[in-house]
């Protein structure tokens, strides 16, 4: 039977060759996606600023300039219509997304609000039906803002922690490094795209280091074992011989559950889009990161290999060229 | 070499066994559902034929849990409520003050003077005597009733001048609060229990918050309704009635408004004769005129009191008050001695039901303020579902496709461990009660991809092996051992995040990292001890001389 392969069996690719446009690539990309987040923002949800969403669905087509004519009278400040696209849905359903700003002196929607514009949006599309009203106060929003980074300050510190036990440090700060690169590279292509950014994308980008870091750490345990192999090669080489000795495994694993999250993707429906996006991207630059990001600041940093010779050592590989 | 112990063999094909066996249920879940209703509805109220043959629908043996549905699946309404605690300090206050005046009254002639909320301040007549009259009030203080504030006193006196001040103390404020979060939580269950809907999550949160999902209801304002009042009911003596919202009440008094007529407000004393907390029942009737009303009945002290005061002040007003607005003030016409009376006002029928539930159940230590409420219909849940049924199934087939393809009868083996790690993960939360939440499925479909990330480690490491010629025995063997470290370093790390998530993370997220630290579980053990049996017996039985992984 002849099998599938997604690579030949013996693979011997430099990945180190190009090491300072690779690396020096992913810091313009780290530092472009910051740049964007700063400049253009967030679209944050309600979850992190507070206010109101309804979802609508109806069968006529959605008339945004409509809604929001029928709900200028209310003087409810800041509302954004959005209609959703969803390839599954069928032509009977149209939906669309409703937000309304947090109101002055209100910590969630008072029924009475909900009911006028719910009244408002009758009056343009008569059998329109709102299959969810969320309302988060403002409160609650700044403290599920803090508790988000708290959530991804918390998960990089204690894999800093693991890494650096079950390793040494340099591994620790490559894999950060290379976690740090996914966090950043996300929450740009967010910024970039202007997708709605709420709480179960933070839960993505939490999914996200757990894959990279997974993924990092597959080829750290083959590092370490080939650097006991191979007393005597230069750290490049054993790491080159590491990754391609992984390659075939770290290509089956991304592919298998990239094949997984596209089926989501295609067909999970809208609600749970924004999230699986966001694994999917992640996914993609969790591997390049992983050898790109990772082993090169761990090439960078140089690994002691001799306990008793300490200084000398981790000095002579740092200094390698890569 | 390639040998597991017969008892480990056992053991690992009995805990796949237990896994499916629990996972069972899920694969009937409406009529499973319907069982289990059943049973409920059976122990509450009886047996009816028809609740019999829902019951029915599943038979006794089989375990009957369930993996609940969130409600972004089921649909239904969640609600963030902060609690207010400092309004039972106002409270506190205002029956301080009684006590104060009869300690202080064989001194010297003391008065009440304005204070903020949450505070009593008095002033004696005679300033020289501050000394005796601030000894006098400290004798009220009772030592706080908790571990963590012994040693506390539960008020602060002190005196400035020919005032003094008494103030709750921090630890007697901690273990109010405690107390009064454990009150709202009783009776916001105790009214949704009235109200009889299914598997209802009532959970604190944090110091001063609770959370409530209801699946099934309409809107969250609905079950606003039914949580958000407060329904503290006193019958106060009215001191005067009047159309003048600006009228000064005098202290001791209050003024309130009417229920139901704009620009009423009555003047009452602010001490009430009897509360709500004396009913023992109350249920929605109709007074002599045939409109809706709530009977209710006083429990013995309550009665008392009601009957001796009714006695004394015949022909006098007093007014039923419920949250601090007047729904009727009648004149009492004689003696109530039975404890039992009968509350009108302008209700609906619907009004005056909801207001006997309110009254059962027992009135809000404080008010609410609700800060995050959600509602997701029933039609959104079920698309989700849809949505993520057809998802699940389309990556799981090609995850076992591409299995199949690139690692042949391997392959095979670990789709077999594959499809018992889904079941695995399903039999679990059921054991566990935990929820499945829409970010939960992704999480399934997640696992379902990187699952299969332990079984291609292991296979890649054979493959290895393989090149170094050591028989295939030996390959396998050793590609089981060597992958190991990093199957574990990989999940461990991951299972650090899903814990994190947990810790931090509510409602959807919470359940997501659920289904992931699970997920991770089962899926090192089907990937590892699964597989490897599965190789072990075929290797048993073919005893392959090569063999291509």
């Amino acid at each position: 039977m002849r099998r599938l392969r997604l690579i030949p069996d013996d693979t011997s690719i430099d990945f180190f060759k190009h090491a300072k446009v690779t690396f020096g690539a992913s810091c313009v990309a780290v530092v472009l996606a910051l740049a964007v987040w700063f400049t253009m923002g967030l679209n944050y949800g309600i979850d992190f600023r507070g206010g109101t969403t309804l979802r609508t669905q109806s069968e006529t087509p959605v008339d945004v300039a409509a809604y929001r004519a029928a709900m200028d009278g209310l003087g409810l400040g800041d509302i954004s219509i959005s209609e959703v696209f969803d390839p599954t849905s069928d032509d009977s359903k149209h939906v669309a997304m409703v937000r309304i700003q947090a109101q002055e002196g209100e910590e969630a929607a008072t029924p009475e609000m909900i009911e006028a514009v719910q009244g408002a949006l009758k009056t343009v599309a008569p059998k329109i039906v709102f299959t969810s009203v969320e309302s988060v106060g403002p409160k609650v929003s700044g403290e599920l803002i803090q508790t988000a980074f708290l959530a991804v300050g918390a998960s990089l510190a204690a894999i800093l922690i693991y890494i650096w036990l079950r390793f040494e440090w340099q591994f620790s700060v490559g894999a950060v490094a290379a976690l740090f690169h996914d966090v950043i590279l996300t929450i740009g292509l967010f910024s970039i795209l202007q997708i709605r950014f709420d709480l179960p994308v933070i839960a993505a980008i939490l999914t996200i280091i757990g894959y990279s870091i997974n993924d990092t750490v597959v080829i750290f345990d083959r590092l370490r074992e080939n650097l006991r192999k191979y007393k005597k090669r230069a750290l490049r080489d054993v790491m080159n011989i590491s990754v391609n000795e992984t390659l075939s495994r770290t290509l089956m694993t991304s592919g298998t559950t990239l094949l997984a999250l596209i089926a989501l993707l295609v067909l999970g429906g809208d609600v749970i889009r924004g999230f699986v996006f966001a694994i999917t991207w992640g996914v993609i630059v969790g591997t390049y990161s992983s050898v790109y990001v990772a082993k090169n600041v761990v090439l960078f940093l140089g690994v002691n290999r001799d306990d008793s010779k300490k200084d000398n050592n981790s000095g002579q590989y740092a200094n390698i060229d890569a | 070499m390639l040998q597991i112990p017969v008892w480990k063999r056992i053991l690992i094909i009995l805990t796949c066994v237990l896994g499916l066996y629990l996972a069972l249920p899920n694969a009937f879940y409406g009529p499973v559902e319907q069982h289990n209703d059943a049973l409920k509805a059976i122990e509450v109220a009886g047996s009816t034929p028809e609740l019999e043959a829902q019951a029915a629908l599943w038979p006794e043996w089989l375990p009957e849990r369930l993996v609940n549905l969130g409600l972004d699946l089921r649909g239904g309404a969640h609600l963030l409520a902060e609690v207010n605690v400092a309004d039972v300090y106002a409270n506190r206050m205002e029956a301080t003050w009684p006590e104060v005046r009869d300690a202080l009254r064989s001194i010297t002639p003391v008065r009440r003077v304005d204070a903020p909320e949450g505070e009593l301040r008095v002033r004696i007549n005679e300033a020289d005597k501050l000394a005796e009259a601030l000894a006098a009030t400290r004798t009220l203080a009772r030592p706080v009733q908790t571990l963590t504030g012994a040693g506390q006193n539960d008020i602060v006196v002190s005196g400035a001048g020919d005032i003094i001040t008494v103030t709750l103390s921090e630890g007697e404020k901690q273990a109010t609060d405690e107390r009064t979060m454990q009150q709202s939580l009783e009776i916001i269950r105790r009214r949704i229990d009235e109200v009889g809907t299914r598997e209802p999550t009532i959970q604190r949160q944090g110091s001063d918050r609770i959370l409530i999902q209801v699946p099934g209801i309409g809107s969250a304002a609905e079950l606003k309704a039914i949580i958000g009042t407060t329904a503290q009911l006193t019958f106060n003596p009215v001191v005067n009635r009047g159309a003048d919202e600006n009228a000064s009440p005098g202290l001791g008094n209050s003024l309130l408004p009417d229920a139901e007529a704009p620009g009423v407000f009555y003047i009452i004393e602010t001490a009430p004769v009897v509360t709500g907390e004396e009913l023992v029942d109350a249920q929605p009737s109709f007074d002599q005129n045939g409109s809706p009303a709530v009977s209710f009945r006083f429990d013995t002290t309550g009665a008392r009191k009601f009957g001796t005061y009714t006695a004394e002040n015949i022909g006098a007003p007093f007014a039923i008050v419920l949250d601090d607005e007047v729904i009727s003030a009648p004149t009492i016409q004689s003696a109530i001695p039975g404890g039992s009376g009968i509350i009108t006002g302008n209700f609906s029928v619907e009004q005056s039901t909801n207001l006997a539930v309110l009254l059962r159940a027992g009135a809000l230590p404080a008010g609410l303020t609700f800060v995050e409420e959600r509602t997701i219909g029933p039609e959104l849940g079920q698309d989700s579902i849809d949505a993520g049924k057809i998802a699940t199934t389309v990556a799981f087939v090609a995850v076992l496709f591409f299995m199949w393809a690139t690692y042949g009868l391997f392959g095979f083996f670990a789709n077999i461990a594959l499809i018992v790690n889904v079941s695995m993960i399903f039999g679990l939360l059921s054991l566990i009660g935990a929820t499945l939440t829409l970010p939960g499925i992704a999480g399934i479909v997640l696992t379902v991809g990187m699952a299969v990330d332990a079984n291609v480690l292991i296979f890649e490491r054979i493959r290895e092996e393989l090149k170094t010629a050591k028989g295939p025995a030996r390959a396998i063997s050793l590609g089981y051992e060597r992958a190991l470290s990093a199957i574990l370093d990989a999940n461990i790390t991951t299972f650090i995040i899903a814990t994190i998530l947990f810790v931090l993370g509510s409602g959807p997220v919470r359940g997501f990292s659920v289904t992931l630290g699970v997920g991770i579980l089962t899926s090192v053990f089907t990937a590892y001890f699964v597989t490897r049996l599965m190789v072990v017996f075929w290797f048993e039985r073919a005893r392959p001389k090569t063999i291509t992984v």
